[in-house]
């Protein structure tokens, strides 16, 4: 079976800017094809995974607010069943970086991050989260969370407006429509990194 | 203050300086205590029982501390206290905290920052940084190179069991003493650093005995982002868009006092349309600052709904911000001299328009919320701080206002077009977590009225005044105060005539609200707890700097 | 009026023809689990979605409306999503018990869903002490929840699980005695035999003020034994992040979830049993041509619609009130709500005298 173009509901594939790495890696899983059956429940998988991702409530400074906006009236993420803010990481599957991260938070960030089960995902929300922002200068600020944790998405701003994280959203949509929940190679990735870091623990 | 100037010259204190209702003084730092006390107890005539800020500053030669007091009863005068000791490897000064509640967090900022340490306080740990950071961050001779302090990247688990120290004179020597803050069977639970109801970062260690809470260490520093320091290396101009993002809810308000601050400094005649304007975006940044804090009252309690609905409100806000400003959040509106641009044709309209809108629904709130049975009872009769609990502690604005003290710095001090207002100080007596509460509605409503004063008035002229492309303040310190959403907010500025500051300093409200929990929480439920914190309103980016 | 009992008695009848008896009542055993576990899970999917359109109402949002039409969808995803996540053993929990725990939650809840009489003739078991069996039943819960929070090895759990612990049995008294009331005028516990009694008028109206009293009583109680604001302590999301399930992930804090909703329902659908009368139509005694017109409702429309107006006022509640603190909330269940339901007991018996 050929896999499908990735449709998200809410947005053309036009409407996407700059993320061509994804239709690239469309195209390598077509090259290597799966099976109707497998493919079938894949589709089903990530139709669920994408469409039920639920935040944690997390947020260190200024664009907690804007989070907080884009969960009220006006900009209603919960239209996309995003609404469901779990406040314990072990329910959540997505932890939006929210504002600054600094030296004394960084383990924080770590350790909820390791809390949460998998799948899970990281938005950087902010131009802190990104890259230090304007406190780029400073000797406390973490430049960037992906010194700390993987990133999915990142989001510009500072802060970012509630309808850019909307976007945001639908970018990580693709992302999870993009997974393959039955393809051994994505699985087995991980699994080296873990020894890895055992490893170095060990020694 | 001619008396007690006659008193302190009497008592061996130097260099008296009176500028612009400020008297700055300094005292040798073994008679310091001995000053600090004579203030206090008012022997003088004033009685300074509001200790507004401790500055550390590094002179280089020295390292000093500058003590901000001011009397509840003359809140118009100011007096700087200043101390130093030239020993840079253990610097050692004497601890106010016996007579004022709020040097106890302030002091511990100072050892962080500078590393003095303070001879009798209780608790003297690092304030925001790391136990386990090398080097003091506001000192001139400071190594920032990221090698010595590496990000720690790792999962860590929070040790309940940390040590502190104080430094006692025992038979004329200096003894350094370590205790545990928790004992070894206590039930410690940590609400923070992430937690919902902490609004934002902050770590509270508390000690239950069931639901009760028996002693509470508040922790910060999840959110330092070292802003002073940064400060010392940027221009004013760049200083003012760091100002927005330390209490982001009233930022336009800590911008607006970094402008005055300079414009005193540089003796700028601001148009009075810049200054009309930037009242009316104060106010409206206050309402909806008190909207966000009212919904986070409510939500706290279990109330999300109410929560939408001030964020709702809050939105009608956000818009009128960005039609003239362009930014929603962060306005970055005020600049030195005026502001950043003129307001949008339809400002005034969509300002008239909001004031019956917002007037009809804090009815609504009243009537959904505050009428609430449940509501009620809960919020009556805890968390009670007294008046002179209150001024110790420096808990003002809105809080120090539900206990009765009245400290607002738009009647002291009126800075921009608050002279041309009519409003009044909303005061009430309880000093209850409902006054806190209460006080937060009816202070939107004095906010409308004074953007209904104004919005038709505004002069024509200018938006701004001409600067200079370089802007290098004159040599000397300044301090200037103007009311947040959440009390009293502080600049202070040494300038070396420089285009950067020779130090910054910036008054958080926020930091002496936290401070505030220990005394009204103590003894009560968990749940009050969350709720007492939510109606003190702090905002933990603006303590953290 | 569509009378399920033709349907049941004709398989009944089917299948003893077929296999035999005792093979006969082995498949229907099993018919019947799995269709009330399918009725359980799709009630809880369409309580989920429910609930977060009526709050966004309430809130002036739009709710879910993405994913299918109207956003009906929206909670299947999650189920989806929410089945195969991880699940993640804590190191320094009770093995056995953290994991026993999810499932007495769950199985207490469809034990008690399993008894209700949904409609007319479609009742999976009819006890003599029906309405005993079902307080008896829905209180089992209460152990998973302590052992959740207990096991978990967490502060917040505990804590969580030591306010609901208190909450719930103080709570189970008035439940119980306000049912009570009903067991009084009915003279039997039998759900048929309430339900039965309740064709011509509905007992809340037959028993006068004692029965509205403790219709009102019920609902209270109820609610707060579903754990739903503003009786939600245990899982106080500003307090306790998230209660006694804080480090339940992936399908077992799936369990929680649902097992929440579907209580929500029981006590809906307890009150309407005992209060609003079951499946039967609204009749006015003397109006015969206008209960003819109601009886040509079906009667599991009754039942659902009656449930679900229940469950619109919990939703209601939950959605206006801020959350109660502990003291209060014992005071409000020993200090007011248990005396009148003592009198109401009282008072009732004098009325069947």
């Amino acid at each position: 079976m050929e896999v499908k173009d990735i449709f998200i509901r809410n947005m053309k594939h036009e409407d996407f800017k700059e993320n061509e790495y994804l239709d690239e890696y469309l195209n390598e899983l077509r090259a290597n094809g799966v099976s109707i059956s497998v493919g079938k429940i894949n589709d089903l998988i990530n139709w669920g995974r994408s469409n039920s991702v639920w935040p944690l409530t997390f947020a260190t400074s200024c664009c907690g607010i804007e989070f907080m906006s884009l969960g009220a009236a006006r900009y209603d993420f919960a239209r996309f069943g995003w609404e469901v803010t779990r406040n314990s990481p072990r329910q959540a599957d997505v932890i939006f970086v929210c504002g600054t991260i600094v030296h004394k938070m960084a383990p924080v960030l770590k350790r909820l991050y390791d809390q949460m089960a998998e799948p899970k995902y990281v938005m950087a929300f902010g131009s802190c989260a990104i890259g230090g922002g304007p406190f780029k200068s400073s000797y406390h600020v973490v430049m960037g969370v992906d010194e700390v944790v993987p990133v999915d998405v990142y989001i510009p701003g500072c802060p970012p407006r509630p309808d850019a994280m909307i976007y945001g959203m639908m970018q990580m949509a693709r992302k999870i429509k993009l997974q393959n929940f039955f393809q051994l190679s994505d699985k087995e990735k991980p699994k080296e990194h873990i020894d890895e870091e055992i490893k170095k623990e060990k020694a | 203050m001619e008396n007690i100037k006659e008193k302190l010259s009497a008592m061996g204190c130097t260099d008296l300086l009176q500028a612009d209702r400020t008297l700055s003084v300094t005292v040798e730092k073994n008679k310091f205590h001995e000053v600090a006390t004579f203030l206090k107890e008012g022997r003088g005539g004033m009685v300074f029982d509001f200790l507004m800020d401790i500055i550390g500053i590094d002179y280089v030669e020295s390292l000093g501390a500058i003590y901000y007091l001011c009397s509840t009863d003359h809140p118009q005068e100011l007096l700087a206290l200043r101390v130093s000791t030239s020993d840079r490897e253990q610097p050692q000064l004497f601890s106010v905290c016996d007579l004022w509640d709020s040097a106890e967090l302030y002091e511990r900022e100072v050892y962080d920052f500078l590393g003095i340490k303070f001879i009798n306080h209780p608790d003297m740990r690092r304030l925001f940084l790391r136990s386990d950071w090398k080097g003091h961050p506001l000192r001139k001779d400071y190594d920032a190179s990221p090698a010595i302090n590496p990000i720690p990247a790792h999962n860590e688990v929070i040790d309940d069991m940390e040590r502190s120290s104080t430094i006692k004179i025992e038979l004329g020597e200096l003894v350094e003493k370590s205790h545990q803050i928790f004992g070894e069977k206590e039930y410690i639970v940590n609400f923070g650093p992430q937690h919902p109801a902490m609004h934002g970062v902050l770590h509270l260690r508390v000690s239950l005995d069931g639901e009760i809470v028996k002693k509470i260490d508040p922790n910060f520093g999840y959110i330092h982002r070292g802003v002073e320091k940064m400060s010392e290396a940027y221009t004013y101009p760049q200083i003012l868009h760091l100002t927005d993002r330390l209490d982001y809810l009233s930022g336009t308000m800590n911008r607006h006092a970094l402008c005055l601050c300079c414009e005193k400094a540089l003796s700028l005649e601001v148009p009075d349309r810049a200054h009309y304007i930037r009242t009316i975006f104060d106010e409206l940044t206050r309402i909806a600052s008190h909207l966000l804090g009212w919904g986070c009252i409510c939500m706290d309690m279990g109330s999300i709904t109410a929560f939408v609905y001030g964020m709702r409100d809050r939105e009608k806000i956000m818009d009128i911000f960005e039609e003239t400003a362009g930014g929603r959040l962060m306005v970055n509106y005020n600049t030195i001299g005026g502001v950043a641009c003129d307001i949008h044709p339809n400002f005034q309209k969509k300002v008239k328009e909001l004031i019956p809108y917002l007037r009809k629904m804090i009815k609504e709130h009243h009537i959904l919320f505050t009428e609430n049975p449940i509501a009620r009872g809960r919020m009556e009769g805890i968390g009670y701080l007294s008046k002179e609990k209150a001024i110790s502690l420096g808990a003002g604005g809105p809080s120090g206002r539900a206990s009765g003290w009245n400290n607002d710095v738009r009647k002291i001090e009126p800075y921009a077009a608050y002279q041309h207002a009519d409003f009044d100080v909303v005061l009430r007596e309880g000093g209850l977590t409902f006054d806190r509460y209460i006080i937060r509605l009816d202070e939107i409503e004095q906010s409308l009225r004074i953007i209904e004063q104004l919005i038709d008035n505004i002069p024509e002229g200018f938006f701004a005044a001409k600067t200079k492309a370089i802007i290098r303040l004159p040599e000397g310190e300044y301090y200037q105060r103007v009311e947040n959403a959440r009390g009293e907010f502080g600049v202070y500025i040494n300038s070396r005539g420089d285009k950067s500051p020779y130090r910054i300093k910036f008054r958080s409200p926020s930091l002496t609200l936290v401070n505030a929990l220990k005394p009204t929480v103590t003894g009560s439920k968990v749940s009050d707890l969350i709720m007492v914190g939510g109606s003190l309103d702090y905002v933990i980016p603006c303590i953290d700097r | 009026m569509y009378d399920f009992s033709v349907l049941t008695n004709w398989i009944d009848q089917w299948l003893r023809s077929q296999v035999g008896d005792s093979w006969a009542l082995f498949v229907e055993f099993v018919l019947v689990g799995i269709a009330i576990l399918t009725a359980y899970a799709v009630l809880a999917l369409i309580l989920i979605y429910a609930e977060r359109k009526v709050c966004a109402a309430f809130q002036c949002r739009i709710g879910p409306n993405r994913v299918g039409p109207f956003g009906m969808l929206q909670s299947v995803a999650d189920m989806f999503k929410i089945l195969l996540k991880e699940i993640i053993t804590i190191k320094q929990a009770d093995p056995i018990l953290f994991r026993l725990a999810s499932f007495l939650v769950i199985i207490a809840s469809i034990c008690t869903f399993g008894a209700l009489p949904f409609a007319k003739g479609l009742h999976a078991i009819d006890f003599n002490i029906g309405v005993f069996y079902l307080l008896a039943v829905s209180s089992l819960g209460v152990v998973g929840i302590l052992l959740a929070g207990w096991s978990s090895n967490n502060k917040y759990t505990m804590i969580g699980a030591m306010r609901s612990g208190a909450q719930l049995i103080s709570y189970e008294l008035s439940c119980g005695l306000s049912l009570m009331v009903i067991v009084i005028l009915s003279g039997t516990m039998q759900l048929s035999e309430i339900v039965e009694q309740q064709a011509e008028v509905w007992f809340i109206f037959q028993g006068h003020i004692p029965a509205m009293i403790a219709f009102i009583i019920y609902l209270i109680a109820g609610h707060a034994e579903t754990n739903r604001g503003p009786f939600d302590l245990p899982e106080a999301e500003s307090e306790l992040t998230a209660g006694y399930h804080t480090e339940y992930s992936g399908i077992q804090f799936g369990f929680f979830y649902l097992a929440e909703y579907l209580n929500m329902f029981i006590v809906a659908a307890i009150a309407t049993t005992l209060f609003l009368g079951g499946w039967q139509p609204f009749h006015v005694p003397g109006w015969e041509s206008f209960n003819q017109v109601m009886d040509y409702i079906p009667s599991f429309v009754w039942f659902f619609g009656k449930s679900g107006l229940c469950v619109f006022l919990a939703l209601w509640v939950r959605w206006s009130f801020p959350r109660l603190r502990i003291d209060q909330l014992l005071n409000l269940e020993w200090k007011i709500l248990m005396p009148i339901c003592l009198i109401n007991i009282l008072l009732m018996a004098l009325c069947v005298l």
